[in-house]
């Protein structure tokens, strides 16, 4: 146990990437151990969405690594060279990680228990019964046990947002990716996700969460990250990062949001 | 669409009663058109050369029916096939490769920029541009077989490539149309889940996209089956083709084409029905 917890998980080293002229990472480095949880604060369009993005090979990146498990994603190395997987490896690799996005996304023709089905049967193929028992069991868990037959249209922000969490759980993902999970909802319903997050965090669920929800980085966070225009400029446990930031665009950054 | 107000006078308050508005030029036009149609009707019923004795023994004849088969069979056919190659073509057309997008933009513009008629004929004469189709090595390589064009398209396979080939470009339109109407956060969520494209494109895409090609291609089903008649100039014996045989001998003319005209309404207000069933029970899955 205490051997398997010196290895990262997820390892970022001089990450780069950039959309044509436009530099969005430049050079990022990131190592998250099992069992915790990272925050990563930052303006807008400091890199944050586009990084949780090249962790999971949804965005090419153009140089630097990134390893989960020990496994280089996207990519297999030979000698010095590395030559991007076929797209049956890629999609293998993506399905050990969860992804939560800002605006749900969930499938709006699959009921709930369905988009929850979606990835154990279509992408693993497990069979139909065992994958909604599970389903059921997650939306359970989520405290939507009586919505499994609902459709997305018919759920309020909030409970779509508890779906797609149980979507990405279904998976059993090694790693949870949280994109502004609560940016789109109304202020009355980001407390029941945020509830669900932080369920999640106690059981020991290994997860990055780019929030603006400061309360939350500061109560859930084994490690707050600030990145800003591509770099990281900070990274520490909360209440270094949170109360006594040093670099002074951390300290801007945070009192314009603490106010 | 009158609307018309009702105030419901509360009890003990003054009474309002809402006069609707008068229309009378509604009222004119009205008994016009009622005048017309019943001139139109006397005429046809008291016109001789309506010759009614005449369509009625056609109505049903051997030859007529035949027609029939045939003009539902090129319409089922050439509509599935452009609708396969119309998924195909709009596939395609968005495709990251821009030679594969490029290719199916080129092909939507040919076939939609040209008549359909001339297409058909084109096909027809197919065989005096390529008087051999050859298989074998291209650019001069050796010959495996070759066919001669002028039996390999024969006027039904000119009949069913020019309608289905022409069919497939605006198939691809409407596919197209319904594959960008899916959320563009779903696909991106499917790949995160692990989906390859295939599967996405199959299970996410297609199954939404189906709520905006559903109508449109109601709509060209019954447009082919009466476009189906250009083959006649083919001397393909469909629905026309067939009624033009008979009045060529008999100078029937009139009423072999109120035959035809009979048949073809018929045929769309049974798809027009049909069409109307069908997207109901999709939007019903949709509602709830
Ligand atoms: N698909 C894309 N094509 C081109 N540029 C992009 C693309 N996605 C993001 N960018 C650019 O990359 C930069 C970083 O964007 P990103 O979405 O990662 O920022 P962010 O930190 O998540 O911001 P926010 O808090 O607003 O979500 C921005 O300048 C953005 O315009
Ligand atoms: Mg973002």
């Amino acid at each position: 146990m205490t051997q398997h917890m010196t290895r990262p998980l997820l390892q970022a080293q001089r990450v780069y990437k950039n959309y044509g002229a436009n530099e969005v990472l430049k050079g990022v480095d990131l190592d998250v151990m099992p069992g915790t949880v990272v925050c990563i604060l930052g303006p807008s369009g400091s890199g944050k969405s586009t990084f949780l993005r090249c962790i999971n090979h949804l965005e090419r990146i153009r140089s630097g690594r990134i390893s989960i498990d020990g496994d280089l994603i996207g990519y297999r190395q030979d000698g010095d060279k590395l030559h991007e997987l076929d797209e049956k490896a890629i999609s293998r690799q993506r399905a050990e990680v969860g992804m939560v996005f800002q605006d749900f996304n969930l499938f709006a023709h699959y009921t709930a228990a369905e988009n929850v089905m979606a990835g154990p049967v279509l992408v693993r193929g497990e069979d139909r019964t065992s994958a909604r028992a599970r389903a059921i069991e997650l939306l359970t868990r989520v405290g939507l046990a009586d919505k499994v037959d609902a459709y997305p249209r018919q759920l309020s922000g909030g409970q779509q947002q508890r779906v797609a969490i149980a979507r990405a759980l279904a998976m059993r993902p090694k790693l949870m990716l949280f994109d502004e999970p609560t940016s789109a909802l109304d202020p009355e319903l980001v407390g029941e996700v945020l509830d669900v997050m932080r369920a999640l965090a106690a059981e020991g669920q290994t997860m990055i969460v780019v929030t603006h929800e400061v309360g939350f980085a500061r109560e859930v966070a084994d490690v707050v990250v600030f990145m800003d225009q591509g770099v990281i400029l900070e990274q520490g446990p909360p209440t270094a990062v949170l109360n006594n930031p040093s670099n002074p665009r951390t300290q801007s950054f945070l009192s314009k949001v603490l106010t | 669409m009158t609307t018309e107000v009702q105030d419901t006078p509360r009890t003990g308050e003054l009474e309002i009663r809402a006069i609707p508005p008068k229309h009378p030029w509604r009222w004119a036009a009205a008994a016009v058109v009622v005048l017309l149609a019943a001139m139109l009707v006397y005429s046809m019923l008291t016109n001789p050369r309506y010759q009614w004795d005449v369509v009625f023994s056609w109505l049903l004849a051997r030859t007529i029916l035949r027609g029939l088969l045939l003009t539902l069979a090129l319409t089922a056919v050439s509509m599935l096939t452009g609708i396969l190659l119309g998924v195909v073509f709009a596939v395609m057309r968005g495709s990251p490769n821009r030679l594969l997008s490029g290719a199916a933009g080129v092909y939507i513009w040919f076939f939609r920029g040209t008549p359909l008629l001339v297409q058909l004929v084109f096909w027809f004469n197919l065989s005096a541009l390529y008087p051999r189709i050859v298989v074998g090595v291209p650019f001069g390589g050796p010959e495996l077989t070759a066919l001669n064009a002028n039996a390999l398209i024969s006027p039904m396979t000119a009949a069913f490539l020019g309608l289905a080939l022409n069919e497939a470009a605006y198939m691809a339109e409407i596919v197209r149309a319904g594959i960008v109407s899916v959320p563009a956060g779903q696909l991106q969520a499917a790949s995160a889940l692990g989906f390859t494209r295939m599967t996405t494109m199959r299970r996410i895409v297609l199954p939404q996209a189906m709520r905006v090609i559903i109508p449109p291609t109601g709509n060209q089903t019954i447009s082919m089956l009466k476009t189906s008649s250009l083959v006649s100039v083919l001397a393909i014996p469909e629905l026309l083709y067939s009624a033009q045989i008979v009045y060529a001998r008999t100078f029937q003319t009139i009423p072999l084409l109120i035959v035809v005209s009979i048949w073809y309404l018929a045929l769309t207000s049974v798809l027009t029905v049909a069409q109307g069933k069908i997207e109901r029970r999709f939007s019903a899955g949709e509602e709830t």
